[in-house]
């Protein structure tokens, strides 16, 4: 179920200027992959052209290759709807869908994409919102709506959300930047149990939780503001957090700037 | 005005700022007292003198060989007629009002195509409801030979109804958070059923608010009628078939005859009007709150 992700050649573009440029790598199935960064480096960035979601803001265009396994995500033939099935994403802020409940919310990406049957989507829903260790919490009000609940529930609400599609790869953009430090442990553990089944690559501006979840590490760094994000070294975590190759990640992690 | 007295660590509030916020407040009363002048004195004159003819008569009979001074006779043609032009418009207004919104919100951004829209609502925003109500004349009954009759009045209405739903609508489908697009995006949702299923279920609520302003200013309009129901004093109940009534146009034709049944029909008239609007507009809040999941 889970894929590889080999970017090659990469660039990103928002309207005439370029956010991320030249980028290669290669993110392994069944591994946490995080990358790091100052702000604007294009990690964001990057990681929205993994899910082609890069090109839904007016005048964003991509150029270069991004392969899930063998498949050109980019191909003239593929549909950007599908790679976003098969490629989740979670994002800095919850946002759950106010209109609807705990249970539809989780519900939302399999009813929008045809599944029907309450018992066959309630089954899916609660292992999804098992899956993001959530259901003890919930499971006695999932007709209440999701907007009702703690920052940090929603933020795993958003999770369950995701992987109820099950997708090959999940994405995540910042997911705890926005909640506390209880909360941000949870979705740490979530982030490890998942780790099992999914693909995964996260953005953060928090290094040690980049040291805390991941198995390899991406240092993003811009050569002068307004220049593209390049990616700067890509390594095991264990080494760039210990013995970072490029003097820049050394600086940035032990807080010499950024 | 006490609350910062028990604070004398910082020094109080100066004189003069508060002499200011006295002034200003007694400016927001005055202005608050002056806008409801009007709206009381409308609605006391138009209770007060049309609760004369608010009897059972008046909802089931209509005109039909009531004589130029008698008493008695009713609306119940114009109250039909004047629901069923305004459904009618509705019914061609809302949805190509809505789909505007959409297009222009969802769709269109910034191409050129969006712009030119978005001008031409402009324009039809401002434009005189009579040039509505002329141009259905000048185009449906004159040109396509067309007969007087209930669904032209209709036509003419939807063109008024029109630009007032597309704003409403682009406003409020403006104001649903990029992020649940996106949520919604991610999910591997197509764009139209996110549209659909995400978009505006969001701004439900605001799009019907949006959408009853425009059926209440919709149903006072009487010039556009004139020149396309016509006038009858029968029941017609085929909006699609011959002269038409509506309490716009039964007021306008009751006050302007010079006896005292005659006026006193009129104002009964206009209270109906308005007891319709408020209903409808009754209808449209419940409607939102069934729709609106309780927020905790």
């Amino acid at each position: 179920m889970a894929k590889r992700i080999e970017i090659s050649g990469l660039n990103a573009y928002y309207g005439k200027t370029r956010a991320i440029e030249d980028i290669s790598m290669t993110v392994e199935p069944r591994s946490v992959t995080a990358f790091i960064g100052p702000s604007g480096c294009g990690k964001s960035t990057l990681l929205r052209t993994l899910n082609r979601m890069h090109e839904v803001i007016p005048g964003a265009r991509v150029e270069g290759k991004v392969l899930l396994d063998d498949l050109n995500l980019y191909g003239s033939e593929v549909d950007p709807v599908a790679v976003r099935r098969a490629i989740g994403m979670v994002f800095q802020r919850p946002n759950p869908f106010p209109t609807m409940s705990i249970f539809d919310n989780v519900a939302a990406g399999l009813k929008l994409n045809g599944v029907r049957g309450r018992g066959r989507l309630g089954e899916i829903v609660e292992k999804s919102l098992r899956g993001a260790n959530l259901w003890n919490e919930v499971k006695d009000r999932l007709n209440r709506p999701g907007a009702g609940l703690s920052g940090g529930q929603q933020q795993r609400l958003c999770i369950a959300r995701a992987i109820a599609v099950e997708p090959q790869v999940l994405l995540m953009d910042e997911p705890c930047s926005a909640l506390d430090p209880i909360s941000t442990l949870a979705i740490e553990d979530l982030i490890a149990s998942l780790k099992d089944k999914y693909t995964i690559v996260i953005v953060t501006h928090n290094m040690q939780q980049a040291a805390r979840v991941s198995d390899t590490t991406g240092f993003f760094n811009l050569a002068a503001q307004g220049q593209p994000g390049r990616l700067v070294e890509i390594d095991d975590t264990n080494k760039i957090f210990t013995n970072p190759t490029e003097k820049a990640t050394e600086d940035y992690i032990t807080g010499r700037f950024g | 005005m006490s609350t910062l007295n028990h604070q004398p660590a910082l020094s109080g509030v100066s004189a003069g700022r508060k002499v200011k916020d006295r002034v200003v407040q007694v400016l927001v009363y005055v202005a608050f007292l002056l806008a409801l002048i009007p709206l009381i004195s409308v609605l006391w004159t138009v209770i007060s003198k049309g609760l004369k003819r608010f009897d059972p008569e008046f909802f089931t009979h209509s005109m039909n060989g009531i004589g130029a001074n008698d008493a008695g006779g009713g609306a119940y043609h114009a109250i039909i007629g004047t629901v069923e032009q305004v459904l009618l418009a509705s019914v061609i207004a809302i949805p190509i009002g809505v789909l505007t919104a959409v297009y222009l919100v969802e769709y269109g951004r910034d191409s050129r195509l969006a712009k030119v829209v978005s001008f031409f609502v402009d324009v039809m925003t401002g434009l005189p409801s009579i040039v509505a109500g002329l141009f259905v004349l000048a185009f449906w009954l004159l040109l396509l030979g067309f007969s007087f009759s209930g669904f032209a009045g209709a036509m003419a209405l939807s063109i008024l109804m029109m630009p007032t739903v597309v704003r409403a609508a682009e406003e409020m489908l403006k104001l649903v958070p990029n992020d649940l697009r996106e949520a919604s995006f991610a999910l591997g949702v197509p764009r139209w059923r996110t549209i659909c299923f995400v978009v505006l279920p969001t701004a439900f609520t605001g799009i019907i608010t949006g959408i009853m302003l425009a059926i209440a200013r919709v149903m006072g309009e009487t010039a556009p009628l004139l020149l396309t129901v016509f006038v009858t004093s029968a029941i017609n109940n085929s909006p699609f078939q011959g002269p038409q009534m509506a309490l716009p146009l039964y007021i306008f034709d009751q006050a302007g005859r010079p006896n005292d049944a005659a006026i006193n029909r009129a104002w009964a008239a206009a209270l109906t009007l308005i007891v319709l609007i408020m209903l409808l507009n009754l209808v449209a809040r419940l409607i939102a709150r069934l729709r609106k999941p309780v927020s905790r």
